[in-house]
């Protein structure tokens, strides 16, 4: 793929639209790399000027200031806005709503000031702004269900633009009985993510996915690369795998328009 | 002697509200012992989600029974103690019924009080139901035991017994009855008293009458020991509330200063980081007893209802974990009395050895998702994941004593800048890949 850097915009004396934000499960986590693919493909198609920051790029410090280590994610969020004001960044689009909510609220006090979208947002405005087209393609009339990730939900009120992207899909969109603000979480958020669950008598991704699986949808959407690992899992706990995808809305978008 | 009763009901008016001031002093003493924060910007949104929130009950009909019930006993208990005013009165000068000359007027609102006395009893009662009889589980967390579950109950009793006394000395007052206005509900109640010969009739006005204002000072009095102290303080909490989103977390400022200098090779390393060091006193990262919560969560912890909403949809403790965000709240208010109380008796705080880390458990706080579903559903705007971080800052940053699987995230991401073992300069790899 030819996904271009900040530092070879640098090079040539250009300054890019927007800076995609790939995150560390974008960059390195076999499933998420997937969600970034898609979601480059999609900009790619629709000629959207963007570079990324490449191994200039490094973890926004979500984990850490979560698990309440607030040096390590000081020193993390200082690092990266000296890089980005280097390059003098102004407009952030990322994949993953945990880099979203940490760059767009948490660094501003600390000196990095963007304007930071989450990418269903960003698709959003491409399909408003008529550089994309949304059809159904191989999922026209299918079930879907999605699973609102609480970083974007409840942490930043956004519910529509994501389900306004599927319902382009030409499907059926099956709301689970906890959605939008009362979403239940997947169970990763906080830094649960990296660790084993404290002891209870059930795990948090397989009562959501329990949730979604009622809703008898084929696929479950979401918009966060640590939400579809959760419920990946919870699918294959299930041993539903063989009839039930769990796909990023970017994944649907570039598969429907056979990108 | 013939003033005894106007001596006795000032002497008791002045007992029962001296007494509550003394409590409020108190409440605010303790919520002061709290660090300072600044909350106040965006003045008009403020009164704006105060209005909405706990004037309006806006969060409390997003469950829709339970809403409309609180919304009848709360406006009825609002307005029905306009009659205070006129027992106040009536107690004080001796006069009886003296809003009365209002005529017409008078029998509207006394016949509207009848209404919403007889629909705020019913509304207790299946409150009452609620909890004893369908046994809502949010009502039976292990929580809610002991105090916690006879508070609720005894504040329902109270007010079946307060409006039970309203309606009884409306009934039993005959001069009321015989002008006939305004006796909605009592006129009904009447009947029940007749064959009784007049003078037990007055008898039992009077003592409806008497009864009704103690009780109401009682109430009164009882708030600063109850869960019942929303009633006042959601007012305040819902003001002072986050307005940022709900996502965005604080950050430290004395990291801030640190990081500041650890990052910048030319910056001098004695120079003082913050305000707190420059007193000589190095600034504690995190909470690990209520002084080191701020007063916006000390004041959260006052107010909350114990209703279990936040609980009933933390993801934690669905899943059978040991975290319920309304043990969190409960704990930081039962450590702040205690604190209080040490204070009482001692002049100023006695070191006494424990501290909020003592009853609110490692399990507890890392058992959290950070997914704000506590958050958004509080009634009364309070934010118990504010003090699960707090905690959590403590634990790591002071203690160092994080879970051995984030220790090892963690330090992933200072030696790769990423929460997992990869190269920093693999970054790019998968544009690569197939
Ligand atoms: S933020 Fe934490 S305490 Fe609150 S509901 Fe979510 S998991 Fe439970
Ligand atoms: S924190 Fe709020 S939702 Fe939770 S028990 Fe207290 S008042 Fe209810």
């Amino acid at each position: 793929m030819n996904v271009p850097t900040m530092a070879e915009f640098m090079a040539e004396g250009k300054q890019p639209e927007v800076l995609f934000w790939v995150g560390c499960a974008g960059s390195f986590d076999d499933r998420a790399k997937k969600i970034t693919k898609a979601f480059v493909k999609i900009l790619q198609k629709a000629k959207v000027d963007f570079a990324v920051l490449g191994t200039e790029e490094g973890c926004s410090g979500d984990p850490a200031k979560r698990a309440g280590n607030e040096f390590l994610f000081q020193m993390q969020a200082m690092t990266n806005i000296e890089v980005m004001n280097g390059y003098g960044i102004k407009k952030v689009v990322t994949t993953c709503p945990h880099c979203f909510n940490t760059l767009k609220n948490e660094y501003p006090g600390l000196g990095g000031d963007y304007a930071v979208m989450h990418h269903t947002e960003f698709l959003k405005q491409l399909l408003s702004e008529g550089k994309i087209t949304i059809e159904g393609g191989i999922y026209k009339g299918k079930r879907i269900t999605f699973h609102d990730p609480c970083y974007l939900g409840r942490a930043n009120d956004i519910y529509e633009a994501p389900r306004d992207l599927i319902q382009k899909l030409e499907v059926e969109l099956i709301e689970m009985k906890r959605c939008k603000r009362n979403g239940l979480c997947c169970g990763a958020g906080g830094a649960q993510m990296f660790k084993e669950p404290e002891k209870g008598n059930k795990d948090i991704n397989v009562e959501r996915t329990e949730e979604a699986l009622d809703t008898q949808s084929e696929i479950i959407a979401t918009g966060c690369p640590f939400c579809n690992t959760m419920m990946t899992d919870g699918v294959k706990n299930k041993n539903k795998e063989a009839t039930v995808q769990v796909l990023d809305v970017a994944e649907l978008i570039a598969n429907a328009q056979e990108l | 002697m013939q003033y005894l009763p106007n001596i006795l009901f000032a002497l008791l008016l002045f007992c029962g509200i001296g007494f509550f001031v003394i409590n409020v002093r108190k409440l605010i003493r303790n919520i002061q012992l709290g660090r300072k924060t600044d909350r106040s910007d965006q003045k008009g949104q403020r009164w704006r989600n105060m209005a909405r929130i706990a004037l309006g009950q806006s969060k409390m009909v997003r469950r829709p029974i339970a809403g409309v019930l609180h919304i009848i006993v709360y406006v009825g208990f609002v307005i029905i103690n306009i009659e205070v005013l006129e027992i106040v009165i009536d107690g004080l000068f001796g006069t009886h019924r003296a809003l009365s000359f209002m005529g017409g007027f008078y029998g509207f609102l006394i016949g509207f009080f009848e209404v919403l006395a007889l629909l705020v009893l019913i509304a207790v009662i299946v409150f009452w139901l609620r909890r004893m009889v369908v046994r809502i589980p949010r009502f039976w967390n292990k929580e809610m035991k002991g105090f916690p579950k006879n508070d609720a109950l005894y504040i329902l009793y109270f007010e079946m017994v307060l409006m039970i006394l309203f309606l009884t000395m409306n009934a039993t007052d005959v001069h009321f009855q015989e002008a006939n206005s305004g006796n909605v509900i009592s006129q009904f109640i009447t009947p029940w008293f007749q064959g009784l010969n007049p003078a037990t009739v007055h008898a039992i006005e009077r003592s409806a009458w008497w009864l009704h204002i103690v009780g109401i000072l009682i109430f009164l009095n009882y708030l600063y020991y109850s869960k019942h102290l929303h009633i006042l303080l959601a007012f305040p909490n819902t003001y002072y509330a986050k307005l940022t989103p709900k996502g965005q977390f604080d950050n430290l400022a004395s990291v801030t200063a640190e990081v500041e200098m650890m990052l910048d090779p030319a910056a001098d390393p004695y120079a003082v980081t913050s305000e707190e060091e420059a007193d000589g006193v190095p600034e504690k990262f995190g909470a690990e007893d209520v002084f080191d919560l701020d007063r916006i969560q000390l004041l959260n912890a006052y107010t909350c209802t114990e209703c279990g909403r936040c609980t009933s949809v933390c993801p934690a403790n669905i899943t059978g974990k040991e975290l319920s965000p309304r043990a969190i709240m409960m704990k930081t208010r039962d450590r702040l009395e205690e604190v209080g109380k040490n204070i009482d008796k001692n002049g100023s705080f006695v070191p006494d050895g424990k501290g909020l880390i003592d009853t609110i458990k490692p399990e507890e706080i890392w058992a959290c998702t950070t997914c704000n579903a506590c958050v958004e559903e509080c009634p009364v705007s309070i934010d118990p994941l504010s003090i699960i971080l707090a905690m959590r800052r403590f634990q790591v940053m002071e203690k160092s004593a994080a879970p051995q699987e984030l220790n090892a995230m963690m330090t992933n991401i200072e030696n790769n800048a990423a929460p997992w073992q990869y190269n920093q300069l693999d970054r790019l790899n998968w544009k690569d890949e197939e």
